[in-house]
């Protein structure tokens, strides 16, 4: 997987040369623009995971501005929350990971729980990778649809999507996720269901040991404060009524098939 | 006649046998016998207990004080007398919505307690455990957050037992100040950092729970002095720079009050 995506990545920006190195290569000045670069050419490749150059994950930029997602998520938060929370996970992953081979931040993720640092600093930057690319724009969210495949696992898991969406309300209220954490649609173990789960702090369901067994998200929700806390102050509730508005469907189907066709969890831009 | 003389002395034997058992109780036994089990216990015939006992029997019943709700306490200063360090927009929000909900879900969760604990509802009493550690815990960490914290100007630790002892176990006051500030900085998600009294080692330590965990059911330490740490806390005036408003939140310290906890703790 990662070869193909170095190849593909590496046609994308027409520069095979600077790719023929294996993925040791030592952290330069250069390597934030050929991480830029790749980036946005792995964007367009249909949401392949760039690999990450030596020792320097990096925050990825979002697809869409600061102020996009409003009136649901304000421009303030958005950008201090990629900027600085998101920007300070990854100073501090790059810190755990100095010196070690590079790979992508989803690898390091099942064995989090046994890795120190990475368990909060990994997590962190998974799950706020992760975050980013699962919202766009409401305009361009309205026109987004579940596909079969997902829409027939919403109905089997939940009943009906309404249903789905209901009960993932109640999971994230602060009364049932109590603190900081994350809320999920997974896909589990079996391939054949979608289980609702709750994460503390920056735990996810691909980290062993964190729920009864591993399981895939393909959807997921920050309801740490600093995720809601400038527009909504503590009415979370009202956080993620309105956060339906800005989901990508398209995005979570093409998650949804790929940990189903894969067994593993969605490599994200990091 | 005779009857009558005897359906007396049957009333009056049963009163004092009822007033001998509660007698000997102790007390957390009493507040959960409810009146049904009180009948069966005493082998009451009349489904009336005596007025006396019942009206004992309903206050031992309630859980909450005084057999009233828990209230959101006033703030001994203005929303605005923290500033600079903590302003008053997080003040009158942490305070009236924050705390204020704590109050109100830990009401909700001791009347829910009370009905399951007089319908002897095992499997409900330990269902509501979770909500009465979150709304109990964030009950009482903020009011001992309210009482702990003091205008500047009126925040000093002055000579006395408090001081020598934070000398005695931190070597310096900043010394204490830097492990408590790097501890409470260090905490993962949402929770508090604290000054707190072993009662073991009868020394003061430095602690975190994490959430509205209570700093005394959790670790036995009698707390001092607590520092919130949720982002809620300092979102307003710090956003994601914890460091900044615990460094400031020293400020505003009242070490007179900690200093009171600290005598009635150490006694």
């Amino acid at each position: 997987m990662t070869k193909f995506s170095l190849a593909v990545s590496a046609i994308l920006v027409g520069s095979a040369a600077a790719w023929s190195t294996p993925m040791t290569m030592k952290a330069d000045a250069g390597v934030d623009s050929r991480r830029n670069i790749l980036q946005k050419g792995a964007a367009f490749a249909a949401g392949l995971a760039a690999p990450a150059a030596a020792g320097a994950y990096a925050v990825p930029d979002l697809l869409y501005d600061f102020d996009a997602l409003e009136p649901y998520i304000d421009a303030p938060t958005m950008k201090i929350h990629h900027d600085k929370h998101h920007g300070t996970y990854v100073a501090n992953i790059n810190k755990a990971t100095e010196g070690k081979d590079p790979v992508p931040i989803l690898d390091l993720m099942a064995d989090a729980l046994e890795a120190g640092p990475v368990r909060n600093s990994g997590g962190g930057h998974y799950n706020h990778a992760f975050f980013w690319d699962e919202m766009t724009p409401a305009d361009k969210a309205a026109k987004t649809k579940v596909s079969d495949q997902l829409e027939a696992l919403i109905n089997k898991s939940f009943g009906s999507m309404d249903e789905m969406k209901a009960q993932f309300e109640a999971r994230s209220a602060p009364g049932a996720l109590f603190g900081s954490g994350w809320v999920w649609i997974c896909v589990n173990q079996a391939g054949d269901e979608l289980k609702l789960v709750g994460t503390p702090n920056q735990d996810n369901p691909l980290m062993k040991g964190v729920l009864d067994e591993v399981m895939f998200p393909i959807l997921g929700i920050d309801v740490w404060e600093h995720a809601y806390y400038l527009k909504y102050q503590n009415r979370r509730p009202e956080y993620v009524s309105n956060w339906w508005n800005v989901v990508d469907w398209d995005k979570v189907s093409s998650n949804c098939a790929y940990v189903i066709e894969n067994h593993a969890g969605v490599p994200v831009r990091d | 006649r005779i009857q009558k003389i005897r359906t007396t002395t049957k009333h009056k034997q049963e009163s004092e046998k009822a007033d001998k058992i509660k007698r000997s109780m102790s007390g957390v036994a009493k507040k959960i016998i409810n009146p049904m089990s009180l009948r069966a216990a005493l082998n009451l015939q009349s489904s009336k207990i005596p007025e006396q006992l019942a009206k004992s029997s309903a206050a031992f019943l309630s859980s909450a004080p005084s057999g009233g709700k828990h209230t959101l306490p006033d703030l001994s200063y203005d929303y605005a007398a923290l500033e600079p360090c903590v302003s008053a927009e997080t003040m009158t929000i942490h305070h009236t919505k924050h705390h204020n909900t704590y109050v109100t879900n830990l009401n909700a969760s001791l009347e829910k307690l009370d009905a399951a604990v007089s319908a002897g509802d095992v499997s409900s009493i330990i269902g509501l455990q979770g909500a009465l550690k979150f709304n109990g815990g964030g009950h009482l960490n903020h009011t001992l957050f309210w009482e702990n914290l003091a205008p500047a100007a009126d925040s000093e630790l002055k000579d006395g037992p408090l001081k020598d002892a934070i000398i005695a176990k931190f070597g310096s006051f900043d010394a204490m100040k830097a492990d408590v500030s790097a501890m409470s900085v260090a905490v993962q998600g949402s929770g508090w950092g604290w000054l707190g009294y072993d009662s073991k080692s009868k020394q003061i330590v430095a602690a975190t729970c994490a959430n509205q965990d209570p700093l005394q059911a959790t670790t036995g330490l009698v707390p001092l002095l607590g520092i919130d740490v949720w982002e809620h806390a300092y979102y307003v005036d710090y956003r994601n720079v914890r460091p900044d408003y615990v460094k400031a939140v020293w400020d505003v310290i009242n070490w007179d009050v900690v200093e009171k906890r600290f005598i009635a703790a150490s006694q």
